[in-house]
């Protein structure tokens, strides 16, 4: 799965979680500052992400996930080696 | 003492998703009980209810209801509706470090609770939502709707059964009078139409269990009476000062003159038969509101359609009362909402507020065959006409022991 199709299939999720709009979420964006996704919808994402993707994303890498590339980055690694 | 008015009301209830619809169904009286559709009602011993009218989910922005529990929601709706109607809102503000909240729940959070336990069960715990707790907890309703209001005077939340809601007026009626807070934003939510509840309140046999005639199960004070309706929903009310509503000028809907509290400390369920706690909350209200029984003109009563519970409170409400009793217009408008458990005690103060407002008292539903134990004069068949000045007391009580009578007056 290419960067974008990863971009666009995290930013449903985000869309449906945190209620953000799917255009706002690009790879620059933070998901605190940026986005006013709390620490609690995080997880959320996270479980879902994991879900979607068949990865595992332990709390010390999750905690690194700052922006939305980050965490685009993160999966697409993740699901090679997945 | 400091006066508190009541100048915004808000609900959303078996019979309507807002006040005017819950009250025109009141006068009415029409029933918002019915046989339970869910998929998990097939194995339980009662199989009706009554589930709110409006779903919140069909009021309430998607995203942000998706992390509230059920009680969180109808609270939400039911304080947002409360504080545009008093007049709050991007123009009119209060200072968020005089605005507290006082939001009951009987329960809290039992849907969630019981829906993150199935996910335990079979996903495992990295599958609970981080959303678990703050959704589970029993003051959840309350910081939601903090949250939404701004409001940093405080935020509390009694918990006392079925006597919760009327318990968050009371609280409410001393942070005014104790000059902690210049508006209050009290009431009461309960969502726990669900199995284990249901086959709780079943087992303790408290339950009505006429599932053939859904709407005519919950008959408080008819002798073929059998046990209450399980309700759901929420209702809050804004008390205000009356210097602070003065000052902006509040439209006024009746005065929360005093508020009494007793336990019986005589069963953790059982009513004591003789009601003499019940008896002691309704005189001390009415001692705080500085009337005495001959001013009482009417009484909506918690009268939830259990056979004890009904002859239990009408005999405390003749020990209070005395011979005034015979002169006062009583209803229990349980008959058409059924029992909303920790917000049972907030709608009715509403409904009170409203029937004192409004100057007519809603009848009582199912009526036919009223029980002779019981000795007062219901209203019942059409509503009732009260004069333009008049008092009124609305009564909870909660497993516990919890007995709560509030007091209010007419506001010219």
């Amino acid at each position: 799965m290419s960067q974008e199709e990863i971009l666009a299939e995290l930013a449903q999720i985000v869309n449906e979680i945190a209620g953000v709009p799917v255009g706002d979420i690009t790879p620059e964006k933070s998901f605190l500052d940026d986005l006013d996704v709390d620490s609690l919808s995080m997880v959320e994402i996270a479980t879902a992400a994991e879900d979607k993707w068949g990865i595992r994303i332990p709390d010390d890498d999750l905690k690194n996930l700052k922006t939305v590339g980050d965490a685009v980055n993160y999966i697409a690694k993740a699901g090679v080696a997945a | 003492m400091t006066r508190v008015l009541v100048t915004g009301l808000g609900a959303t209830t078996p019979l309507g998703g807002d006040v005017p619809s819950t009250w025109d169904g009141l006068l009415e009286g029409r029933s918002g009980v019915r046989r339970l559709t869910y998929d998990w009602v097939a194995d339980l011993p009662v199989q009706i209810g009554a589930p709110a009218a409006v779903e919140p989910t069909d009021v309430l922005d998607r995203v942000e209801a998706r992390t509230l529990d059920r009680s969180q929601q109808f609270a939400l709706v039911a304080a947002r509706e409360a504080w545009s109607d008093a007049g709050f809102g991007d123009d009119v503000t209060v200072e968020p470090e005089r605005l507290a909240v006082v939001v009951a729940s009987g329960i809290g959070g039992v849907l969630t609770l019981l829906a993150q336990y199935d996910v335990l069960r079979e996903k495992g715990a990295r599958r609970v939502s981080p959303h678990t707790v703050p959704m589970l907890m029993p003051n959840g309703p309350a910081a939601t709707v903090g949250l939404a209001l701004t409001a940093r005077a405080g935020v509390h939340t009694p918990v006392s059964a079925c006597a919760s809601g009327a318990e968050a007026i009371a609280l409410g009626l001393d942070l005014l009078r104790a000059g902690r807070a210049d508006v209050v934003v009290a009431g009461g939510t309960e969502a726990a139409i669900a199995p284990l509840p249901i086959a709780g309140f079943a087992a303790m046999r408290a339950l009505s269990m006429r599932d053939v005639e859904p709407q005519e199960a919950s008959r408080p004070y008819d002798k073929a009476r059998d046990g209450f309706v399980l309700g759901e929903g929420a209702a809050v009310l804004v008390l205000e000062t009356e210097e602070h509503a003065r000052k902006r000028g509040a439209r006024v809907y009746a005065a929360l003159a005093g508020a009494g509290m007793s336990s019986d400390a005589y069963h953790v369920a059982a009513p004591e038969p003789t009601g003499a706690g019940a008896a002691r909350a309704l005189a001390l209200a009415i001692r705080d509101a500085g009337l005495t029984p001959a001013d009482i003109v009417h009484v909506n009563a918690h009268a939830t359609s259990t056979p004890l519970g009904d002859v239990a409170e009408a005999a405390a409400l003749r020990t209070a009362l005395g011979d005034a009793v015979n002169t006062v217009n009583v209803t229990a408008t349980k008959s058409c909402t059924g029992h909303l458990l920790g917000a049972a005690g907030a709608l009715e103060a509403a409904v009170t507020v409203l029937s004192l407002h409004n100057r007519v008292v809603p009848a009582t539903r199912n009526l036919d065959d009223p029980d002779d134990e019981v000795g007062l004069d219901v209203v019942r068949m059409s509503p009732r006409d009260l004069p333009a000045e008049a008092a009124a007391l609305s009564n909870s009580f909660g497993f516990g022991g919890h007995n709560v009578t509030l007091a209010f007056r007419s506001h010219a």
